[in-house]
Parts: structure tokens; sequence; C-alpha cells
């Protein structure tokens, strides 16, 4: 789960991580109220989406005086915001930050997050802070400090050291930043974070260290046990289907295509993209239906994915072992009835009663196609939406 | 012959009580799996279809004589399942449970490198050799004992798929393995691949991947370097978009790394039959088998 900025900031608060005086503002009012408070110009006014790039974006502007951070709020806000993660269609800014502008004398990247192959926890550190660190990983990795902690151990003085060494830092911003970053462990650990990115972590004239940035990402599987992280969720943030089909303990991931998919298991959903694609047509969602779906999943999964208008064919791909074919086929027919599909669907069953549920689709009236295989389910579907 | 369970090994199921839990014993006592005892703290003394019932996995252990314990406990309270069943003396850990914190797996790791026991999963569909153990939820029916092939795959379903290729080839199968979907696991690909190669009856080995990570990458280097036998592999996710969670929590490509593409090209590179169409892999595995 992602928050923002301003989420971030706080939850830095509670855990004694220096963030730059600030608030967040839903009004050009309000905002240019907190510039007021900040004890003087510039202020910086920053968009608040989830998404990255928005300095490049023109989502964050520098306000030298009370009436450019009115009129820089007023821009900001309401605007719709396109950076390359947004995609085209850009993001509408609903929220800002408004913080004190700081005397930066270096800027650098700093991030923690959990190391899948080593199963432990890095950190990585760079010098070349401020920059697009995919990039500064591909053309010069040796800028790039990662240091890794065992979970069991926790974080050791030695760890910290290697950070400051490695960051070229003075020996006062070394002492600033030594409880800063065993803070910043802390709070990874204690909320699940699946990443704590800060860039820029800038060094201030006076040798302060300081979050300037925050980007902070959750472990979806640890949300069970972190209830005021699931309060900072921002619904206006994800896609509408996606909410919906997570209301329904749906995995369901939209996409550009038009072959609408239904698939019991993740690898199997995914291999079905493929299969679609390499037909000649083009996914339009990627939806597993779990391999313990009721028929009323697949009916709501049915719901979901015709909501999307650019779909113009269905392919269900079911391999029915805990997930029985005659379940699913009842769900079929049922969703088919209430909902009133208009586009063609194919389906391919393989597995537990396959029998049963071909006859129930066969019997229902209904204008499905049936596959014996799912090659020849992709490409029958592939011909339908042609 | 098969690796990790044959029919003399002896299961404890914990979570033996709950909805999942109970539905999975059943299907595995069917298949004729020596599901011996089940663990669920509090309810020790009852029994589940005449299966007795423990407070522990070390009680289980000592009364039953289990070796090996399969994993329904929820997410919550997954990992102290793994860690007791790790302390509690048996030999091989199959965690079926999918939702599990990552940074509970990542210290389950570390804790398990002190342990002899081997984990399976979490978050898979089990282990099966076929005609002799199904220790997980995988529909039995579908697979052909006596080899000569091994399987081994991140995914359940997809697993399914696969299996039932090869059966329907006329390919039988000595291990079926799911090494799980979340990006901190126990046993990996290379664990199963070294297996596989060791094991007189298995004669060739299908491996089945997706995007995250790489670990099929690894295996790929770890196939040049030591498999003699011939290896089928197929990757899911080529149209998978970046920095998206495809279901499996370990399924997302970051930046440039963990690409279907990338995985592709390291397994061809090394001579790995790579099936690019799903649909064909068992044409393929009959070919090359």
């Amino acid at each position: 789960m992602k928050i923002h900025e301003y989420q971030a900031k706080e939850l830095f608060r509670k855990f004694d991580i220096p963030v730059p005086q600030g608030s967040p503002a839903s009004s050009v009012d309000e905002a240019v109220n907190i510039a007021k408070t900040l004890g003087g110009y510039p202020v910086v006014v920053k968009a608040q989406i989830h998404a990255g790039g928005r300095g490049k974006g023109g989502g964050v502007k520098l306000a030298k005086s009370e009436d450019e951070a009115k009129q820089i709020a007023g821009e900001i806000l309401g605007m719709t915001l396109v950076t390359h993660q947004t995609g085209p269609e850009g993001k509408e800014v609903k929220k800002l930050l408004v913080e004190q502008g700081l005397d930066i004398a270096k800027e650098l990247y700093f991030s923690i997050l959990p190391d899948r192959a080593t199963a432990k926890v890095v950190i990585m550190v760079s010098e070349a802070g401020g920059m697009d660190i995919e990039k500064v990983a591909d053309e010069t990795p040796e800028k790039i400090i990662k240091v890794y902690i065992d979970p069991l151990l926790g974080i050791q003085g030695y760890h910290i050291r290697e950070v400051c060494f490695g960051l070229n830092m003075s020996p006062a911003a070394m002492k600033a930043f030594t409880p800063m970053l065993r803070n910043f462990y802390k709070m990874f650990m204690a909320y699940d974070c699946s990443l704590v990115e800060i860039n820029p972590l800038v060094v201030t004239g006076d040798e302060k260290v300081i979050a300037l940035d925050a980007k902070v990402n959750f472990d979806d599987s640890a949300l069970f046990r972190h209830k005021d992280i699931v309060e900072y969720r921002d619904l206006d943030e994800e896609d509408p289907l996606e909410v919906e089909a997570s209301q329904y303990n749906l995995n369901y991931i939209n996409l550009d295509g038009n072959v609408g998919n239904m698939v019991n298991g993740a690898g199997l959903a995914m291999a079905t993209m493929d299969i679609i694609k390499l037909a000649g047509a083009e996914p339009a969602n990627f939806l597993d239906v779990g391999g313990g779906a009721s028929a009323e999943m697949v009916e709501n999964g049915f719901r979901i994915i015709l909501s999307d208008p650019n779909v113009r064919g269905i392919l269900i791909n079911i391999f029915g072992g805990i997930l029985r074919c005659d379940v699913l086929a009842e769900g079929v027919v049922q969703a088919a009835k209430k909902t009133g599909i208009k586009v063609p669907v194919v389906v391919r069953m393989e597995g537990t009663n396959v029998e049963k549920g071909r006859q129930i689709l066969a019997d229902s009236g209904l204008n499905l196609t049936t596959a014996v295989d799912l090659k020849d389910a992709a490409n029958k579907v592939a011909e339908l939406v042609k | 012959m098969s690796i990790f369970v044959d029919k003399n090994t002896r299961v404890l199921v914990q979570g033996i009580t709950g909805r999942e839990g109970q539905f999975h014993a059943r299907q595995c006592i069917a298949y004729g799996t020596q599901v011996v005892a089940g663990v669920t703290p509090g309810k020790g003394g009852q029994d589940m279809d005449g299966v007795p019932v423990f407070n522990s996995v070390k009680d289980a252990v000592r009364e039953a004589k289990a070796n090996c314990s399969l994993i329904f406990v929820p997410p919550p309270f997954a990992a102290d399942a793994i860690m007791e069943a790790a302390d509690g003396g048996v030999d091989v850990i199959v965690a079926i449970t999918e939702g599990i914190p990552v940074l509970d797996m990542m210290k389950v790791k570390k804790y398990m490198k002190d342990k002899t026991a081997r984990l399976i999963g979490p978050n898979c569909p089990g282990i099966i050799t076929p005609g002799e153990a199904k220790i997980g939820i995988m529909p039995g029916p579908i697979h052909k004992p006596g080899g000569p092939i091994g399987v081994v795959s991140r995914s359940g379903t997809l697993t399914y798929e696969v299996v039932h290729q090869l059966t329907q080839q006329g390919i039988g199968q000595t291990t079926c393995i799911g090494i799980g979907g979340d990006p901190v696991n126990g046993t990996n690909f290379i664990d199963c691949l070294d297996a596989f190669n060791k094991d007189d009856t298995t004669k060739g080995i299908v491996m089945v991947g997706e995007i995250g990570g790489t670990a099929e990458e690894e295996a790929a280097q770890f196939i040049k370097e030591n498999v003699k036998k011939p290896v089928v592999g197929f990757i899911a996710g080529l149209t998978a978009p970046p920095g998206r969670r495809m279901g499996h929590a370990g399924a997302i490509i970051s930046g440039s790394s963990g690409t279907a593409q990338g995985k592709v090209a390291a397994m061809k590179d090394v001579g790995i039959h790579v099936c690019e169409d799903l649909g064909r892999l068992g044409e393929l595995c009959a070919k090359v088998f």
C-alpha cells in the first residue's frame, strides 16, 4: 500500500525523524495560512499524489513571497499532473504540502527495503541524491552503497558507520544522522514497510540532516496488524475497478487491451494473458479469482471485467482443482443471466467435474463458446475480437 | 524413487480443525498419504476422522512419529507455526498459507538456518510424489505415477496445467513441487534441481518460473554448471506491466530486473528448452524427453 508524502512525514515525526516544518492544505487559503506560520520565505508548495516525478511535471514549486505562494497554490491545486508514473491521463491534485524552504548544502539518496535474495533488510544510500536512482544504478553502480541487516539481529553500530562513512558525512552530520538512521530502521520494522525512500535526504548549511522528501510503502500482507496505516489509504489514487475488486477479495489489475480474462491462480492468469497476446490480441486485465473461488466470486469477477468499456470478448480459463468446474459453470451462467453479457465469451475448463461443468454451460442456452484446450481458447477469443 | 517425500512420509497437519485444513487433510488421506496426526493448540485429545489431534508439534512427533508437517495456519500465526514445526523435529515442512508478511518470513528464513528441516513454500500448492504421497492442495488425479519427469514451479494452478499436459502425453512424474509465489521462501529452484539431478529415476525436469526476482537466472546458471538431464522451462508474465504486483507477492517487475524476457534469455542461453506457448508445452516435452 502507498501513502502520501505528508502522511509519511507525519509518521516520521512520531519516530523523531527530522522533516521540514509544514502541513497539508486542501485549499489556497489554507495553503497561504500555513505559509505564514513557517517563519519566512521561500516556502515550498508540493502536489500530493502517489506517483513519482512530481517536480519534473510542475507539481513542486518554490514561492518567495505570500503572493507567490497564493498564486502557485492556485496553479497546482486542481491541476492534472502528468508524470512518467501517472500515465498520459495524469492525476488531479487535491491536496498540497506547504513546507519551509531549507538551506541545502548536500543532497543524498537514502532507502530501506527488504532484499528477497538474501532475506535481509538492505539500506541503500548514495551521494548522488536528487537524481533518478535507477539511472545511477545502471550507469555508476559504484556510487550506490548497500548495507545488509539480519532482521533477527537488528541494526548495529557498524552498519550505521558504514552508511555514514560511505556518504562522506562530516562528524557533525554523522552525529545528527546516527539516531535518525536507528529510528528509520525501527519504523521500517515496526510498520512492515516494503519501501522507505528519501530522495533527497539533505544536509543543511548548519549540518542538520533532514528528510526533504518521503516515500513509504507497506507490505499489503501485514496490514492486518496496522489499522492506523489502513486509515491512510486514499481511494482517489487507485483504479476504481481495482478498488471494487479488492472488496470482493479478487485480484484484479486493469490493462489496456480488449480481451477480458478470468483465471484461477496468479501464475496461470499471467500465462493466460501471455497466450492471448501470442494469439494476436491484447489482454484487458489480470484477474485471479483464487484457488478456492465460489460461484459468487466468479459473478463479481464477470461484472468487473464488463465494467471496462474496452472489453470486446472474454476468455475464462479455469483449471479446476479446488474450484470445481461445475461450481464455476454455475457461476458463469448466473453472472451471464444477471449482467446480460453483450460480448462473446470463450470458456476453457479442465479438472475436477469438467464433464458436469460443460453440460451446465451447454444446457444454459447462452451464447458461450467452449474451447478444448488453452491454445484453442486463445485463438478463438482472438478471432472473435478482430 | 522420488525427492523429499514418498510413501513412508508420516504427515501431521497444523490447522487440521480449520475449514481448509480439514478439507485438504481429507483429500490427502483419500489419495493415500499417511496423515498420522493433526495439531491445533487447545484441541489436543480430539480427533478428525480418526486422526488424533495434539496441542503441539512436539507432542505429535513424539506420539504419532510424524516426520513432515503440512501447514494451513492463517497468515498472522503462520510464521510461528513454521518455527514450531522446525523446532519440533520434523524433516519436511510444507507451508500452504498465502499472505504471510515478508518481514515474518525473513525472520523465519534466518531462524531455519540453524535447523535441519526443509521448508517448502509458503504460498504454494505443496509437493506430490504421484501414487505415493500428496502433501498439499493439488488435484491428485491429474498426476501420473512412475516418472520419469520432475516438475518444479513457483505457481499453483499453472503447475496443474503443466502436469495435466504431461499426463495427457503419457509422461509420468517422479515428484512435483510448488516452491511458492512469495518473495522470501524456503526451498528454491536450485535445491529442487539438485535433488532431481541426483535422483536416478528422474530423467528430465520441467521448471516453471514467473516474473520477479532473479531465482530463474540463478537456476539457469546452476543448470549450466551441474545438470546433465534435459530441462524444459516456461516463464509466465511476458505481458505483465512493470511495477504491478501480479497476484503473487513475489511477482513484480522492479525497474529492469525480474522481467520474463530477461529470464527467458538466461534460460535459453544455457540450453534449456524454453516453451513460449503454454498451449504446446506437453508437445514440446514429448519431443525433448
